[in-house]
């Protein structure tokens, strides 16, 4: 059996997340190292089995069989914890043709988005606990909206607000390279101007290798109530499992 | 080896067989195993089956879906389909996973995306695949008169590999290269029906077409993109997504989307949210989609857009006919035509990124018929450089003469 390696991102957010509620958590990636996983550990984090937090996920870009089997490996059920009501999934995969038959505009489709967002919120705290929203691709929900990206800043403003009122984390994933051509990329730098914790996946520079998938760097603003780690850039790689997520500092694996 | 020792072993090898769970009653061997018997339990772990305990049956599955042709079981409950070109199934882990999205970024000033679409869409006639077909030309019917005929003559053709293979000595610098071919030729000879190889001189041969339901979609005439997208979505439904009997997989290929012909070009946004619902559907049906685009007309974000759109990301290039710098540095140079390049893998079901040894691989034309694709290999360095070797070591020789003189 191999040691336990400690969870250098766990320790980069603060460790143990007891007192991560409220936190607004942006995960920024390319094309080469997708920071997909980041998202799949936030998922497992909220649904473990030792604490009763619920999570509410918009995926514009897998359908739920696509993180049941990956959560599965990690040791969590999602349909288990979809039926007990801890995690309320939204496939938005189709959203814009079912509002293009409706003859929707876009505005609507996202207002009635966050309509069920809120009444998702406010389901899950019948038992007040910590409440996750996980928006898997706002890329994608840009596109959704028809690339009308100050409807997707007011959505994420509304979802902000969440934050604030009920105390939920909002955890987002976006693509850094596609906004890199362009001259003010409002979007990404309102996201990042609005996030407590940047997370960034990239690939090596040194290029692609078999043991090392790529490098996170976090940087945690320390906004959310935890100042030891208030500016703080943390750098490491990683190497992505079925089962876990491997991280370790540059130079310490031989 | 002492008795005792031995029987320790054996003791660890049953433990660990009971957590396999291989071991329903092995409770008697545990506190009898003083006296147990080592014959027995060799023998007993000899009649168990071979395999992993760990590795999936698929037997009960494959039995059904075996029958199709043209479909095989990939890891995480996927399923392939081959993309009509052998080396590039290889190099993807098995062929395009059903329900994807492939984007192929086209070069500028040469056609090569077309052989892949030609190949991918000649082995769906070939498996009887029904088939859906759009491009901005004037005449996309003009497209089926130009796919690849597939060639039957397999053991002739392995017979005179082997032959090559064998005549005289050969200089084994490069010994991947040779695996892999021996790899491959077992493959095809396994699999012989999952993926055929193109002769790409040869016309497909009538009956091919015949009883086949081909869809082909002038780009030009749709203004927008809806009526399009409604014919991919009827077309996918003929396909839908079923676990228990999947009877048959589409394809769908759209050639240069956004080329400036299609006079939706202008609307990026149109385009990629016609993605991302042509993306969901295919998900949810039993097909592939290929989608070539040209990456140099259309913006810079857009096109990133589409790469993270894209479940498996390839890019094709030309090469100049006669770069003499690069003939140089690549073995077999005259018989490229171009550089294929493999940006993303497809990750569905599994969030393990699957990382290439190449990433860029030679297109070439086996005795210009059929397509394969090669790792780039560096020339052995010529003359000049032969000399630098042959010169040291005569440096060092005569230090070492040196050496004894003194």
């Amino acid at each position: 059996m191999n040691v336990q390696l400690p969870n250098l991102l766990e320790d980069a957010l603060g460790g143990g997340g007891q007192k991560g509620g409220g936190r607004v958590v942006l995960i920024e990636d390319c094309v080469e190292t997708s920071g997909a996983f980041v998202l799949h550990h936030f998922l497992k984090r909220s649904l473990s089995p030792n604490s009763s937090d619920a999570v509410v996920f918009l995926s514009f870009s897998q359908p739920f069989s696509h993180y049941d089997r990956i959560l599965r490996k990690m040791g969590c059920n999602l349909v288990v914890q979809r039926d007990n009501k801890r995690l309320l999934f939204f496939d938005m995969q189709m959203l814009d043709s079912v509002g293009r038959e409706e003859e929707k505009t876009s505005e609507d489709l996202l207002l009635a988005l966050y309509e069920k967002v809120h009444k998702a919120v406010e389901i899950c705290l019948s038992p007040p606990r910590n409440i996750t929203i996980i928006i898997d691709d706002v890329s994608l929900l840009e596109v959704a909206a028809n690339c009308l990206s100050n409807i997707v800043l007011d959505f994420l403003h509304y979802c902000y607000s969440l934050t604030a009122e009920f105390g939920c984390s909002l955890i987002t994933l976006n693509h850094e390279d596609i906004y890199s051509s362009l001259d003010k990329p409002s979007l990404l730098l309102q996201m990042e101007y609005h996030a407590d914790v940047v997370i960034k996946a990239e690939p090596l520079s040194t290029g692609l290798a078999t043991d090392v998938h790529g490098q996170l760097t976090v940087l945690d603003k320390g906004l959310g109530g935890c100042f030891i780690n208030s500016g703080k850039i943390r750098n490491f790689q990683f190497r992505i499992k079925d089962n876990q997520v491997e991280y370790f500092y540059p130079g310490s694996r031989t | 080896m002492e008795k005792e020792e031995f029987v320790e072993n054996i003791v660890c090898v049953v433990d660990f067989l009971r957590l396999c769970g291989w071991f329903t009653n092995c409770c008697i061997l545990c506190t009898g195993v003083d006296k147990i018997d080592t014959g027995t339990v060799i023998s007993m772990a000899v009649n168990k089956p071979r395999g992993s305990s760990f590795s999936r049956n698929f037997t009960a599955a494959s039995n059904t879906i075996s029958q199709i042709p043209g479909l095989k079981h990939g890891p995480n409950g996927t399923m392939f389909l081959s993309s009509g070109i052998p080396d590039l199934d290889k190099i993807l882990g098995g062929g395009f996973t059903l329900g994807s999205l492939v984007m192929v970024m086209e070069d500028p000033e040469a056609p090569h995306h077309m052989l892949l679409i030609r190949n991918f869409m000649s082995q769906g006639l070939v498996h009887n695949q029904p088939l859906l077909y759009a491009s901005p030309a004037k005449d996309p019917r003009g497209f089926l008169g130009t796919l690849p005929s597939p060639m039957f003559s397999k053991d002739e053709k392995s017979r005179d590999r082997d032959a090559e293979q064998e005549k005289g000595l050969r200089i084994a610098w490069q010994y991947k290269k040779y695996f892999g071919e021996q790899n491959s030729e077992f493959q095809r000879d396994g699999k012989s029906e999952y993926c055929n190889d193109f002769d790409l001189r040869k016309p497909l041969e009538r009956h091919f077409y015949s009883g086949q339901q081909i869809d082909c979609i002038r780009l030009q005439d749709s203004a927008d993109l809806t009526t399009f997208h409604d014919r991919c979505s009827s077309f996918l439904s003929q396909t839908p997504r079923n676990d228990r009997n999947i009877t048959c997989a589409g394809r769908i290929a759209i050639q240069s989307l956004g080329a400036p012909q299609c006079d939706f070009s202008d609307k990026e946004c149109d385009m990629l949210s016609f993605i991302r619902s042509l993306k969901g559907t295919v998900r949810s049906s039993n097909a592939v989609a290929v989608i070539t685009y040209p990456p140099s007309l259309v913006s810079p974000s857009f096109s990133k857009r589409l790469q993270h759109l894209a479940d498996t990301l390839v890019s094709v290039k030309a090469i100049p006919d006669e770069d003499k710098e690069m003939a140089k540095l690549l073995t077999g140079y005259q018989d490229m035509v171009g550089l294929l390049s493999v940006h993303k893998v497809a990750r569905i079901n599994t969030q393990v990124p699957t990382i290439l040894e190449a990433t860029t691989f030679s297109m070439k034309l086996q005795k210009r018929r059929s397509l394969i694709l090669e790792c780039l290999n560096q020339a052995p360095i010529d003359g000049s450089s032969g000399s630098s070797y042959a010169s040291s070591g005569s440096c060092s020789g005569s230090s070492k003469t040196g050496a004894l003189d003194f």
